[in-house]
Order: structure tokens, then sequence, then C-alpha cells
């Protein structure tokens, strides 16, 4: 049986186990709810959720299991000439062509099913046979993989049967428990909210268990990175000049050194100019003017970065050579080309704005009311309220958005790829080109790197290294946050 | 409105010696309406309050005294949609002239709010917040000076002495209501608004605050709204009733008690209604 008419029956089972167990409880309670424990419906997921849950946990289990047990016994088919010549690895992908070859073939009509499973490698050219229905085989079909292939078959359809067998058995148990469990008494309302807090539990677990997993396959490729280039050439490397040729010296110095320089341009632009809006927007605004304003900054937000890289690439690289480059307004010629630190910089800190000004804008009008009356009692203007009150009442809160803002910075890529440069470079000046390692990190996993290389795997190293240091900085905002939150309750 | 003007007359009737009073007089106010937005929350009224005296405003809920509370010092400007018009004046200079500031206005009457609200800050710090911006002092000695004094007639100086860096916000509730009381008259006020000021307080803290209140009496212009009738019994010498927003009786705190003039006034004292 396939796998979609499998779960069609299990929910058809599913369905009749809900239609049986509610009307076996309004029976049990002779045809008045009152008497009833739970609501009817209760009673029908509870029937329901007994069929789906046991069934799909059998069925998961057995789409694991199946294949490896399978893998198992045919690889044990295979002699060690045979997987000396290549890797045991190989073969056996040969062997699971031919034997999906040979599926495909009876479906298509090619082969009648006792024809394809009566063959052998004397008879007929199998190669042949299996590249007219489009399964192209890269060696001549050995007896001895036509063998194992044909093991693969036959172990495969007995799993397919006992598969529908088990699941629909387990399917037709469910029905059969939660039939006889149902009675008015049964506390089908309690067993039904446990399944959907599981299922909420299930929820959470995935995202937490999803970080975990990002984790290892991050330490797993910085493990194996270090084990090829020494660590501390990488961590106090001054020069980054990747070839792939060999010899490459990859020190991450340089570009931390352009990921602070360039986020800290961005928040000398995103702080001031966001705090101010925020102050203006949640403190003198008038509730119109609000109402309009804070959803236009937050727009800013909603644009995808590469926009912005567009921006810094067409329009404020462009500007900041007119004004600092050779023949520019200054006449200074600090700027050689467009791409700079300063232009990713200022665009990444536009970018920033929304960030800042909402989170602030939310902390500010956080503080309660009473602080301001408090104040305004005592004869401050509101000046001196927002400035002495209010904003040392909401500076942890607002910390904490700097620091979230810092922290989004520091991984931003797309206005560092296009505003920033491609050169890795030690250097004060905010007009050269730089480049950071987000950008890096996209160069050495794109184009046709050796994966097992240190020059593709030092992107897991850098990757790893700005993730401790976004992760850091996260936990110490959240800390700062919490830390001061209840001053004023 | 032939009911207000009724009450208006009730209230001028019933002044013992009009002569004196007048003189006596700190605040006055003539045919006040306030508005919010469409809603006419206080109605025609006129009351004078005197100088150096506990008046209290009594009244069941959203009767208006608070609203008329905040009209005293103009707190009702900080929101948008209220409106205030007629006459208040206060050593009789009309406090809604446009001449007036209402910052400076409100360094002159003090408020306390219902809920104790320290400000974020070490309690020395809460206390000279109004001379700071006021720039009332020149030295520390003298701020130092001030914030000792103010949290001395606060009653709170005894109990917090030793740790006035510590944070206003640690104390307890009773105490945060004193330093609050210490902050408003660290300005050096001539009146100080009260709305429901214990009505967050256990009894305690409560008779501690009323204690302070009736020594405050001596040099401060107080105005108290109160829930509590016993309070209003206990702190005050005059005692103002509103309903609905209109002034119903106003006149010695044990007149209103014992004997009122409004059938109004006796239902809610008595506790027929509120």
């Amino acid at each position: 049986m396939a796998l979609s008419f499998l779960l069609l029956t299990i929910l058809v089972v599913a369905g009749l186990a809900y239609v049986l167990a509610k009307s076996r409880a309004f029976k049990s309670a002779g045809g008045d709810i009152r008497l009833l424990h739970s609501l009817p419906g209760y009673y029908g997921w509870n029937g329901a959720l007994t069929v789906l849950l046991p069934t799909f946990l059998a069925l998961l289990l057995w789409l694991a299991i199946q294949p490896v047990v399978v893998d198992h016994t045919v690889s044990g088919m295979i002699s060690a000439e045979s997987a000396a010549e290549s890797t045991l690895g190989l073969v056996m992908s040969d062997v699971r062509r031919i034997a999906d070859g040979l599926d495909l073939a009876v479906q298509n009509g090619v082969l009648t099913a006792q024809d394809a499973s009566r063959l052998n490698t004397g008879s007929s050219d199998i190669r042949e046979t299996l590249g007219a229905v489009g399964v192209a085989l890269g060696a001549e079909v050995t007896a001895e993989k036509l063998e194992a292939a044909q093991t693969y078959r036959s172990a495969t359809a007995t799993g397919f049967w006992m598969r529908t067998v088990l699941v629909l058995l387990v399917a037709l148990g469910g029905l059969a428990v939660s039939y006889r469990r149902t009675d008015k008494d049964f506390r089908a309302r309690n067993f039904v909210e446990q399944v959907v807090k599981g299922i909420l539990v299930f929820a959470a677990l995935l995202a937490i268990l999803t970080t975990v997993g990002i984790i290892f396959s991050l330490i797993f490729n910085t493990v194996e990175f270090f084990s090829l280039y020494p660590a501390e050439d990488f961590f106090f490397g001054l020069v980054w000049s990747p070839s792939f040729g060999g010899g490459s010296e990859l020190g991450i110095l340089p570009l931390i050194w352009a990921t602070l320089y360039i986020s800290l341009i961005a928040l000398a632009v995103a702080v001031p100019v966001g705090l101010f809006a925020a102050i203006y927007l949640s403190e003198y605004a008038s509730p119109t003017v609000r109402a309009v304003a804070k959803p236009l900054l937050e727009v800013l937000a909603g644009i995808p970065t590469i926009v912005y890289g567009l921006f810094a690439l067409l329009t404020v690289g462009p500007l900041l050579v007119d004004i600092f480059g050779n023949d520019g307004a200054l006449g200074v010629g600090w700027m050689q080309g467009g791409t700079a630190v300063m232009t990713a910089g200022l665009v990444m800190g536009i970018m920033l704005i929304p960030f800042v000004s909402s989170l602030s804008d939310d902390i500010i009008n956080a503080v309660p009311q009473a602080m301001r009356d408090g104040s305004l009692g005592l004869g401050a203007t509101h000046s001196e309220t927002v400035k002495q009150v209010i904003m040392p009442a909401a500076l942890p809160g607002i910390v904490g958005a700097i620091l979230l803002a810092a922290s989004r910075a520091i991984g931003e890529t797309m206005i560092v790829v296009l505003g920033a440069g491609a050169a890795a470079r030690l250097s004060m000046n905010p007009f050269d080109a730089m480049t950071t390692v987000t950008a890096k990190i996209v160069s050495q996993l794109t184009g046709d790197a050796d994966f097992a290389s240190p020059e593709a795997l030092v992107a897991f190293a850098l990757g790893m290294t700005l993730f401790v240091i976004t992760l850091g900085l996260n936990i110490f905002a959240l800390y700062i946050v919490r830390k001061y939150r209840e001053q004023y309750d | 409105m032939s009911e207000v003007s009724g009450a208006i007359r009730t209230a001028d009737e019933f002044e013992p010696n009009k002569a004196t009073a007048m003189e006596n007089t700190k605040i006055s106010a003539d045919k006040v309406q306030v508005y919010y937005g469409d809603t006419h929350a206080i109605k025609d009224v006129s009351i004078n309050i005197r100088a150096q005296t506990v008046t209290a405003f009594i009244g069941p809920s959203g009767c208006g005294k608070s609203t008329f509370l905040r009209c005293l010092n103009r707190m009702n400007d900080t929101i948008d949609i209220c409106r205030v018009e007629g006459r208040i004046a206060i050593d009789d200079e009309d406090i809604y002239d446009p001449k007036v500031d209402p910052v400076q206005l409100r360094a002159k009457v003090g408020m306390v709010f219902q809920k104790p609200n320290p400000f974020p800050k070490s309690i020395y710090d809460n206390v000279s917040y109004g001379p700071r911006i006021h720039g009332l002092v020149r030295r520390k000695s003298e701020l130092d000076d001030i914030v000792a004094s103010s949290l001395q007639k606060a009653g709170l100086w005894e109990e917090v002495k030793d740790r006035l860096d510590s944070p206003g916000t640690g104390l307890s509730g009773g105490q945060q209501q004193r330093l609050c009381i210490a902050r408003a008259i660290a300005v050096s006020p001539e009146v100080i608004l009260m709305d429901e000021p214990c009505s967050a307080l256990d009894p305690i803290a409560t008779a501690k605050v009323e204690e302070l209140i009736d020594e405050l009496r001596e040099n401060y212009t107080i105005v108290i709204v109160t829930h509590s009738m016993q309070q209003a019994a206990r702190v005050s010498q005059r005692t103002a009733f509103f309903h609905l927003g209109n002034l119903v009786e106003v006149g010695d705190t044990q007149d209103i008690f014992t004997n009122p003039r409004d059938k109004r006034t006796q239902d809610y004292i008595t506790g027929r209604f509120g």
C-alpha cells in the first residue's frame, strides 16, 4: 500500500473513531449530555487522537528503521573484492539504482513482475533494458549486484507489507481501546488537553533542538578546520589571503576589525537618531502624528537588506566619493572608491533606526504615567521630566535595545557585500574598503570549493566566532533588561 | 442648572463670617466648568479654600472631586482633551491667565498622588529633585539641609537618615508616600494637593500620614480628596461634598457631618449611596 493511501486510511479510521466514541459517550449518558464528564466533542477527539498518535509514532519509527535494516541485510551480500574495487557506499548506491530501475520497468510495463524477479545477467542486457526506461547505470551489472538488488527489492516489498499491516493493526487497536474506554465518567477533556499541551511542548522543543543542531553542525566543522589549520594563526593572524592552491593565510583579525568598525559607525548613526525619534514619538507627538509616523518608520525595518545594499552601492557610495574623494568637494582625497567602511556603516545605521526607535518607544511608553505626573506635579517641565525621570527609568531597556541592534549589525551581510568591498584589510581609515566576517563566509562557501579544504572549512570557524559574539551580546542584553526591569514597580 | 445654582447659594450662604473668610481665602474658584471631550465633568463649581486649613473633598466615585483638584495646579493641562472654563485664583491671581507659567504654578502648588510614585532614584535624589530643577540652592550643603528638613517635616528622617543613597522604590508603601510628601515639601510650596493619599496604604501607614497632614497644616494650605468619610472627619477642618460634577455643599467639617443641609449630603454620609 502506498504511503499516501495508508495515511488516508489512518485518517478514515481516526474519523470513524471520532464518530463512534462520540456516539458511545452520548449513549452511555442516556442522551443527556449534562451527565457526561466532558462535552461529546472531547470524547470524539479522544477517540481520534488515540488512533492517530500511536499510529503516526509507529509509522515514523518504521520509516526510520526499515531502510537501515534493509541496507544492512543487502550490504552483507556484497563481497569484499567488489567493495575493495570502489567503496561499499558506491556499490550500494548502484544496487539501489538497479532495484529502483527494475521497479520502474515493471511499472512502465517494459518487464512483467515475474520477468523482473527472474532476470539473470546471462540471458538479457539489463543495462540496456533499464536505460530504455530512463535509468542510466555507470557500470555493467554483475551477477552479484543483480542478486543484491533482487534481495533489496524483495526485502523492501516485504517491509512495505509489514508496515501496512502493522500500522493498520495499531490504528484498529487504538480504535478499540478508545471505544472501550469511552464512558460518561471518562475524563476525555483532560486527556485531550494533555495532548494539546504535548503538541505545544513539542513545538517549543523543536525550536530549541534546532538551535542545538545548528550549534553542533558548526562545532563539528569548526573542530575539523582547527585540525587542518592552527587555531592561534586563525585567531591572531593579521592577514587574510585564502588561496585554494594551498598556503593560505586565514587570520580572522582583519575581518573582526572591519565587522566591529562598520557596526560602530552603524550604531553611531542609529542610536541617536532612533532614540530621539522614539522620544519624540512617545512623549511629544500628538496621537495623529504618532499613528502615521510610527508605521512609516517601521516600514524601514521591512525593506530587504539587499535593497539597502543597492542604496549603498548606487547612492551613498558615489555621494561620499563626491565629498571625500580625490576630486571631491573637500579635496581631501581620503576615499578611493565608492565601497568603504563608511558607506556600509551609514546605510546599516539607517537600517537599524527602526530597531532602536521601535523598541525604545515601547520601553518609554512602559514607564508608568505616575512617574510623569510626579515630576510634572513638582513643577518640572516636560523636557526635564523626559531627561531626568523617564530616560533613567527607561535606560536599561534602551541599552537592551541597542545591544540587540548591535548584534543585528554584526550579523548583517548584504549591505557589507555591496557597500564595503571585498578586500580584507586592517586600516584605521573609515573611507577604505574592508570586508567583514559574514561577507567572507559567503565568498568562502560559494563557488567550486572543495569542502574538505581549510579554505572552505574556515567559513564554519568564522560562523562559530560570530555566533559566540552575537550570543554573548544577546545574553548580556537580556541580563541588563531583566536586572533593571522591575525597578519602578 | 437651577439645581446647581441652588447649590452655589448654599455654599455661600453658610459661610459663617464672610468678611474673615475672604481675608483667609487662599484659593477661590468661580463658576468653574471642566469638559473631557464632550463630557461635562465639573459643573459650575464655586468655592473658597482657606489658608492654613485642611479642606477635604468627599463624594462618590466619578463625582469630579479629583478632576477639580487637578484644576488647582493645572495638571489637567497635560490631558489633551480636557478643557477648563471659569476663574480659579490663588492669592487673588488667576492661575489660568496666559501670563502664568503652569510649570511655575506647580512649584507653588505641590501634589501628592493616590499611588506612591517615588522616582527610581535614591531617597536623596527623590527629595532633591525639585530644588535642583528650580535652582533653589547654590551649594551642596544647602541641598543637604533642604533634604534633611523636608524628610524631617514628612516624619521620615529617623527611618531613612542612614540610607539616603538606597533607592526610594525600596521603601514600604507608607514610607514611599511620606517620601512623596517630603519631595513635594522640598520645593517650599504654599498649597499641597493630595489625591486620595492613603488609599493604597494599610491602617498604620494611613494613621502616620494623617498625623503628618495635621502637622503640615501649620505651614501649608492643604486640599485632600478622600473616599473615607472617617478620614475626612479626622483630618479636615472644612469639607466639600461633590456629586455628579456639582459642588453640593461646603462648610465646617463638623457641621457637614453632624448637620448636613442638603438631602444628598445626608444620604451620602449616612451611607445610603456612594
